[in-house]
């Protein structure tokens, strides 16, 4: 038995066997062969075995996530079958050497020219070289790589990071957790393992090269650690916890129906976030009432090109419909910093934090600004639409956006087009220089909502995808509760709504301060609202507001932490 | 035998409709060339296609030589103008 210590990302617990993504060896040495038919037999043996392969992959991903998915591997099998290729494969192995290095030689030497062209998308391609050359590369050594489209049954998935769109290709029936070498409580694996409602162990540094594929291991997220190869107690004691876990959710369920109310008769708004339209579904089967942010983002990555308009106006008008007239907030597309966008082209940065990302790139490319604005319009004859910018640092910019907004607007009406006339338009809280002068934003906008993640790292000044300073993310800071507590009175003396959809908004220590502040919406994954709704009820708004004034006079985040945890004690 | 087109679409053809043009071909048992800006390429290898990288715009001759040639180019016909990549001309 052997514990493995990382940052527990995702609540609960999880108990099966452990699949790793790991890269395998490929490496081959070149030989120098006598039997060139017995050699490209052997190619053409890995061929078929690929094809095989390809075609169960194509197949299944068709099934599970739809034919846009299923194309690209249709692309690997056509490269596969590419006659050309197979000729000059075929003409380096009659020069006498075996069919790993001819692979290796004709696949590198295609790639390369994939790569020098001047079209960026043409240069991707290179990678679909790679990726099929290293498939039958794996047939021709007999080397299984490991394939998480195809996974039929429980695991916890072990890999150095996970990138969006592999997630995107798990399928939730069978992934039961996960366990990363990189990443903290908010890269994308962690919200991606929270919007999911599994379990997750990141920033392990060493899980891929301790845990083996198909180890049996159990995932502690609740003291952030891994167990490889549990004693049988230990797994009997795990297996008693992880009931428990199941009877607390199932007691959590009476919440779906009850309203987000303290125990002094305060009532909020609890949310729900969400990256993709289908999303709605968890918010809805949790008791959100609300979306509280929809990350558009998503509808932008994994694809080649931009999302038109009409595809745009169907996401957006799918959850406004799902949502039945409870609010939904929308906010623009954020991208940049962490998320990229291959076909954009955009130059590298030093810092893509503090670069030219969100509202930034949306005000100076308008024309993709004005698609997404304009789906949004028209979709908000759906629901109960509200529209929310990122990244706002200056008044300038917030103007700027709802003009172009406005100007679309008219352009609709002038079209007869139909748009609501009660369309809310509100920012994103998460620079500094926003939170300090929120009064001014507050006489601007119809809301603010508070981004936590951001607003930490900028204040703090700490990267929160680097684990050294991890630790400097700090939600108690006395400086970002100040921060915070800035933003809800300004906006309340404004007569504004504000609300929080960082992940603070479900945080246990965070929940009472936020509420004793006088926060409005409270936006968190789905998996959270309920725990969040049950703490509510328990706590009393009016005690709260006179406790939070000595919480601001706090000096460090661990005095913040541990005077509110003896509140509750 | 042979057919020519103006491709219309304003991608030209990039990956996606190279794909559906070379697995359009792949079951007929003609050989069959693209030939775009005097540069001849083998239709039923994606690689070839791709690498002619052809913009909007460009006319391109398609080539066919078997005893399906007729089927053939009825076939690339049927899938360029149904996909509206682009004309004959």
């Amino acid at each position: 038995m052997l514990e493995i210590k990382g940052v527990a990302a995702s609540n609960g617990i999880a108990l099966a066997n452990a699949y790793c993504l790991v890269e395998p060896d490929l490496s081959f040495e070149k030989i120098e062969i006598t039997n060139i038919e017995a050699e490209l037999d052997r190619l053409q043996a890995a061929i078929s075995k690929t094809k095989l392969e390809l075609e169960d992959i194509r197949d299944s991903a068709m099934l599970k996530f739809g034919e846009e998915r299923a194309a690209i591997f249709s692309a690997h099998l056509l490269i596969l079958e590419d006659p050309e290729i197979f000729s000059a494969l075929e003409a380096k192995i009659n020069e006498k050497v075996n069919a790993e290095f001819a692979l290796d030689e004709i696949a590198g030497m295609y790639a390369q020219m994939f790569e020098s062209m001047e079209n960026e998308y043409m240069k991707e391609r290179a990678a679909d070289i790679r990726d099929v050359s290293k498939r039958l590369l794996a047939h021709l050594l007999h080397i299984e790589l490991p394939d998480y489209s195809r996974i039929s049954s429980e695991v916890i998935i072990v890999a150095e990071d996970l990138t969006p769109s592999i997630t995107a290709q798990l399928d939730k029936q069978y992934v039961k957790g996960f366990v990363t070498d990189i990443g903290g409580k908010t890269s994308h694996s962690a919200i991606l393992a929270r919007a999911m409602e599994i379990p997750a162990i990141v920033g392990t540094k060493e899980a891929t090269k301790t845990i083996s594929h198909g180890s049996p291991i159990i995932i502690d997220g609740l003291d952030g650690k891994v167990v490889v190869h549990p004693t049988d107690e230990i797994y009997k004691s795990y297996r008693l916890l992880e009931k428990k876990q199941t009877e607390e959710k199932e007691l959590l369920k009476k919440y779906i129906k009850l309203p987000s109310m303290s125990a002094d008769g305060h009532t909020v708004e609890i949310a729900g976030n969400i990256g993709k339209p289908e999303d709605v579904d968890a918010v809805l089967e949790n008791g959100g009432e609300g979306v509280g942010l929809f990350r558009t983002e998503f509808l932008y990555m994994d694809r080649d090109e931009l999302p038109s308009e009409e595809e745009q106006f169907n996401a957006y008008k799918m959850v406004l419909a799902k949502m039945e007239g409870r609010p939904a907030v929308v906010r623009t597309l954020d991208i940049g910093g962490d998320k990229e966008l291959p076909y954009l082209n955009l130059p590298p940065e030093m810092n893509p934090f503090l670069g030219y990302r969100a509202i930034r790139l949306c005000l100076e490319q308008t024309e993709i600004f004005r698609t997404q604005l304009r789906a949004l319009l028209r979709a908000s004859v759906y629901g109960n639409l509200k529209i929310m910018f990122p990244m706002i640092a200056t008044l300038d910019e917030f103007k700027a956006a709802k003009a172009l907004l406005l100007e679309e607007k008219q352009k609709l009406v002038d079209e007869q087009v139909a748009v609501s006339e009660q369309i809310e338009i509100g920012m994103m809280v998460e620079i500094p220089s926003a939170a300090v002068i929120a009064d001014l934003f507050a006489q601007e906008a119809d809301f603010l909502s508070i981004g936590t993640n951001d607003l930490i790292q900028y204040t703090l000044a700490a990267d929160r995808m680097n684990e050294r300073v991890s630790y400097l993310y700090q939600p108690y800071h006395p400086a970002v509760l100040r921060l915070i507590k800035m933003v809800i009175d300004a906006a309340h003396n404004n007569g504004k709504w504000v609300g929080m959809c960082g992940e603070m908004a479900g945080d246990e220590i965070a929940v009472p301060i936020l509420l004793g502040l006088g926060l409005d919406e409270f936006s968190m994954s789905s998996s959270s609202i309920l725990k969040t709704r049950s703490l509510l009820s328990k706590l009393s708004k009016e005690k709260l507001a006179e406790q939070v004034k000595h919480v601001l006079m706090l000096k460090t985040s661990s005095e913040v932490e541990q005077y509110v945890k003896n509140l509750q004690n | 035998m042979e057919k020519s087109f103006k491709i219309t679409a304003s991608e030209g053809i990039h990956a996606r409709p190279a794909t559906l043009l070379v697995s359009s071909v792949t079951p007929y048992q003609a050989d069959v060339q693209l030939i775009y800006n005097n540069k001849s390429v083998n239709l039923k290898s994606i690689m070839g296609v791709m690498a002619q990288g052809i913009p909007a715009g460009a006319v391109v001759t398609i080539s066919a030589e078997g005893s399906d040639e007729a089927e053939l180019l009825n076939k690339v016909e049927e899938v360029i103008i149904k996909q509206g990549l682009g004309e004959k001309c």
